[in-house]
């Protein structure tokens, strides 16, 4: 099993099925098709990830998307923290956004077997990450409630961003820590928000130690899977 | 979002180089980088093109329908002016 494939796939299926959760509640229409879109970009990312970690064990996508139990999956715990409102959606989008973009960009240079899908996958999470950031921007230096809503959002999801920077194998790149905090200065600065400094930072993702809130969503993802098995389109 | 108080803006999108810009419908946003952001998400799902305007509604100058008779009405009777007694050569490409 190709354990860097596996946990990247991971990573962009939850938060891919985070962000379809909006669809059909977002607050404007424009959002909902955005958030959506966004969403079918990282389950697409996912499905060319889960079939490369699978190949030299015969597991397919659906095997490993549907069929594997809460302690198995190896994504970060900042995405599949709940969508809560939609400061916390677009904030938790930007934090990892600002990662996956240039490390994407960093391993589609590489020789590594994730090359050609990371090239393809560059191309989303740029946009992602400019989407997230302008609104982002605008909910810190919009209105007093926007502004309060932002902050409480970033301060909530700050302590799970150290874990982005670990590398998942021995042969994994790294994006360096002040590539992410550039980028993420600069759109606090430009929101007027204030880059929370906590005491503890929450890990355990990555060896299968997830929260409370990823089993509920793996309960309505796989439900469909589990009671049918086999079962597709 | 209320809409009472985010703008519309018109949304033009180029499907191939060499074709012009053509309307495609409208959308609300706070300002004109959310509105291009809007167009490319609402309007640009299935490949429909290389390039985007998006342009404030109340920037459009519309004609009066109650002007419709005298503005329109009298070219009804001029079929002369259209091209139509002659064939483009396709060569000619798109007109």
């Amino acid at each position: 099993m190709n354990r860097l494939a596996l946990a990247r796939a991971d990573d962009a299926l939850i938060l891919g099925h985070r962000l379809s959760e909006w669809c059909g509640h977002a607050p404007a229409l424009e959002e909902d098709l955005a958030l959506a879109n966004i969403a079918l970009d990282l389950i697409g990312q996912a499905r060319s990830l889960y079939t490369l970690a699978g190949a030299a064990t015969g597991h397919d996508e659906d095997h490993l998307a549907y069929l594997r139990d809460e302690r198995a999956f190896t994504n970060l715990l900042l995405v599949e923290r709940p969508n809560g409102d939609f400061a916390v959606t677009i904030t938790r989008q930007f934090l990892y956004s600002a990662y996956i973009d240039p490390y994407w960009r960093s391993i589609a240079a590489t020789q590594s077997p994730l090359a050609p899908i990371a090239a393809k996958a560059a191309k989303e999470s740029a946009y992602h990450l400019r989407h997230a950031a302008e609104w982002l921007i605008r909910l810190g230096d919009g209105t007093a409630e926007s502004h309060r809503r932002a902050q409480t959002a970033l301060t909530q999801l700050w302590p799970y961003t150290d874990e982005l920077f670990d590398p998942i194998t021995p042969d994994d790149i790294a994006v360096p820590r002040e590539t992410w905090d550039t980028t993420v200065n600069a759109v606090l600065a430009e929101a007027t928000l204030t880059r929370p400094d906590p005491k503890w930072q929450h890990r355990g993702g990555r060896l299968g130690t997830h929260t409370e809130h990823l089993g509920h969503l793996l309960a309505e993802m796989q439900s469909l899977h589990r009671s049918n098995p086999g079962a597709t389109w | 979002m209320s809409t009472e108080i985010t703008p519309l803006w018109e949304v033009f999108i180029r499907s191939r180089g060499g074709l012009a810009h053509r309307h495609v419908g409208s959308l609300h946003a706070a300002d004109a980088t959310l509105a291009l952001q809007a167009a490319r998400d609402v309007y640009t799902r299935r490949g429909e093109g290389l390039s985007l305007w998006v342009v404030p509604s109340n920037a459009i100058t519309a004609s009066d329908p109650t002007d419709r008779d005298m503005l329109f009405e009298p070219t009804a009777s001029k079929i002369y002016r259209h091209p139509t007694f002659y064939e483009v050569p396709d060569e000619v490409g798109h007109m």
